[in-house]
């Protein structure tokens, strides 16, 4: 096929015509993507004292913009958890008749270790950890959550 | 002295834009009656509900403001201090969702009447994509009053878009613009719910009715075999459009009566670190979708359930919008029975899912 003028003007307009979409479409796109707001690393966060948190007891506490379940057993041990299902993202709640950890979207059951034990999800909760330091409770990232 | 005018107005456009054609044709359009002509209304009532939106919408954007302090808040104050604004937000929620009833009220019956195909495979396309934009829009106007069951319900919706195979994510972080549900996503749920939507169901609708005006009213098959002069008729105007008028003004004070006697809840200002609520259950027109997922095991196949339950959904809709394209292969004297079974069988589907969402 011989390259004559018509051929090679209808390249440049169509190269134009999609030059001047990208050059549209790309700032509109970047425009939709958020920008990365920076978070404060929040490694750890104080619960308060031993004495405030009841037996068989919950709260949800603010880690940084994660919620952490903080859970105080009947026998008074201190499990603290991933507060997010591992579903499809809504925040979970211990039971205290039950004493098991459950999500109200779509019935998922985990124990107090965060396995899931039944209904949809996929995976356990992360668990963090719990240090008592001078008889307060502090709620610390494991290492490879980073 | 007015008819004068009226004829010097009509003359004076009729000079300009040649107006005459656009009324003969007006008045020569017939609408067929037989004994499923009820279902000729369905659109028209959908089409008029989609009008009190736009009107009690506009409303309400007077007064609401978007913002994680200032949503909820001013929805309050809509419903307790602005004259009648109890009534335009609850006219406002209440027409939505029985518009969202109608539209698949007008789906299932061109679906059963097999309007949908030939020469109409372009109105029921349209017309899926304006029943797919207002259970978007549904969803997007759920999120606005900042109230905690919307929050999970935009949480687990917005989830659900993430857990696409490959494009999910990407679509998520734009849905929710940043990671978590915020007041991002409270911004860019509004600009979608008053801007976007509005401006592309209005481009479909304006397709869908050019179709429908261009065809003319479908006649079902016994009707189309009977003779012309067994055929009875009634012209579109104005027999039709008065009784149109009639079941709408029926409609509005059906709506209004709904909304005085039964006004839509406010609910409790969401906080993204309590716990999801008991009870916690998305719009009515989801809840099939909803009660699947609960139902869906943590692993099917190789994949987790949710997002077996997502694909399943997704090639189901497919499979549903595209129906004129395919039925066609179906062999002709079998067609109406299998299409019918077909039919009962995602109603069947639909309805025994969302009785069973609100029993357990």
């Amino acid at each position: 096929m011989a390259f004559n003028r018509r051929a090679f003007l209808n390249t440049i307009l169509g190269g134009g015509v999609i030059g001047w979409l990208g050059s549209i479409f790309y700032p509109v796109i970047s425009f939709l993507i958020p920008p990365k707001i920076p978070e404060a690393n929040v490694q750890s966060v104080n619960a308060g004292s031993i004495a405030d948190i009841a037996l068989n007891s919950s709260q949800i506490l603010k880690f940084g913009r994660t919620p952490v379940l903080l859970i105080r057993s009947k026998t008074g041990e201190f499990k603290a958890l991933a507060a997010t299902c591992t579903h499809l993202d809504c925040t979970v709640q211990y039971r205290q008749d039950r004493q098991d950890i459950w999500c109200a979207c779509h019935n998922g059951i985990y124990n107090l270790s965060g396995r899931n034990l039944s209904g949809p999800p996929p995976k356990p909760l992360s668990e963090y950890l719990v240090n008592i330091i001078d008889k307060e409770v502090i709620i610390s990232k494991p290492k490879q959550m980073g | 002295m007015f008819k004068k005018s009226a004829e010097k107005s009509y003359n004076w456009l009729d000079d300009r834009f040649k107006i005459t054609p656009l009324v003969e044709f007006m008045r020569h359009k017939q609408v067929p009656i037989h004994k499923h002509s009820l279902w000729y209304y369905m659109g028209g009532v959908a089409l008029f509900l989609f009008l009190v939106q736009i009107v009690s919408g506009i409303l309400l954007l007077l007064y609401y403001q978007p913002g994680v302090d200032s949503a909820y808040e001013s929805i309050r104050f809509i419903t307790t201090k602005v004259s009648f604004g109890w009534l335009f937000r609850s006219v406002h929620s209440w027409s939505a969702n029985i518009m969202v009833f109608f539209v698949f009220v007008h789906m299932f019956s061109t679906f059963f009447t097999r309007t949908y195909s030939k020469p109409r495979e372009l109105t029921w396309l349209t017309g899926s994509v304006l029943l797919v934009l207002s259970l978007v829009f549904g969803f997007s106007g759920y999120l606005l009053p900042w109230n905690e069951l919307a929050f999970f319900a935009t949480k687990v919706g917005t989830d659900i878009a993430g857990a696409i195979p490959l494009i999910g994510d990407p679509i998520k972080l734009l849905l929710r613009g940043g990671e978590g549900v915020t007041g991002a996503t409270l911004s860019r749920f509004y600009a979608f719910h008053i801007a976007l939507i509005p401006a592309v169901f209005t481009l479909f609708l304006f397709l869908h009715l050019l179709f429908v005006q261009r065809q003319g009213m479908h006649e079902p098959e016994f009707f189309h075999k009977l003779p012309e002069n067994k055929k009875r008729m009634m012209p579109f105007f104005p027999n039709f459009v008065l009784r149109d008028a009639l079941l709408w003004l029926l409609v509005l004070n059906i709506i209004i009566y709904l909304a005085v006697f039964f006004p839509w809840e406010i609910g409790v200002k969401a906080d993204a670190f309590a716990p999801a609520p008991d009870g916690i259950k998305p719009e009515w027109f989801f809840m099939f979708m909803f009660q699947a997922l609960k139902l869906l095991p943590a692993h099917m196949f190789i994949m987790e359930g949710e997002v077996f339950g997502i694909l399943f959904f997704t090639l189901a809709g497919l499979v549903w919008f595209t129906v004129p394209f395919w039925d066609v292969f179906i062999k002709e004297s079998m067609r109406p029975k299998i299409m019918k079974l077909f039919g009962i069988s995602v109603i069947a589907f639909i309805l025994i899912l969302t009785i069973w969402g609100y029993l357990v």
